[in-house]
């Protein structure tokens, strides 16, 4: 399923909303998500999922064409862990 | 960051009800649920992919007591953001 089917979907369950109003509807909660982990905030979605900001250590690195040791820079990568209600969904 | 500041967003934005707000979105998380339920990934551009995969069946051990135990065969959900993601919450 891509975004386009996912508002599509959602279009078809609430049909007194534009699909145009449903787009900006979705890409705001999406938006909103990305928003707050830019931020360093943590987004909990209760029966869903939450998603949190880890942090990737500096490390030393190689160069695989030259065999050079770079360093590589810390870096903050998004994190998401399913929450119980969809990972019992998952499961049932 | 919750559901409800979520919501608030979506009223801010588009200028739609909190309560209409917030019944989009629940539509939207219990779409996607219903999705992943049925093993199918979802793909947002500009925010990442949710991959459900199949875990075999393993063998294992308590970490606090060490007696072998088996980890039964189970389903996952997995997210892998986008690279429109990670840059957004590694710029400043």
């Amino acid at each position: 399923m891509t975004k386009s089917e996912l508002i599509e979907a959602v279009s078809q369950k609430l049909n007194n909303f534009t699909k145009k109003d449903m787009e900006l509807i979705v890409n705001s909660i999406f938006e909103s998500i990305k928003d707050a982990l830019a931020r360093g905030e943590k987004v909990e979605i209760r029966g869903f999922g939450s998603f949190r900001v880890k942090e990737r250590r500096e490390r030393n690195g190689r160069n695989p064409r030259t065999g050079e040791e770079i360093k590589i820079e810390s870096k903050k990568i998004p994190f998401f862990r399913v929450g119980k209600e969809l990972r019992d969904r998952l499961n049932k | 960051m919750t559901k409800v500041d979520i919501v608030e967003r979506i009223h801010e934005n588009i200028g739609i009800t909190k309560r209409d707000a917030a019944m989009i979105l629940e539509t939207v998380l219990e779409t996607m649920k219903e999705t992943l339920e049925r093993g199918e990934k979802i793909k947002i551009s500009g925010f990442g992919n949710f991959v459900v995969r199949e875990k075999r069946e393993r063998k294992g051990r308590n970490p606090q007591t060490g007696a072998p135990l088996t980890i039964k065969a189970r389903r996952v959900l997995t997210f892998k953001a986008s690279p429109v993601f990670k840059s957004a919450i590694n710029s400043k």
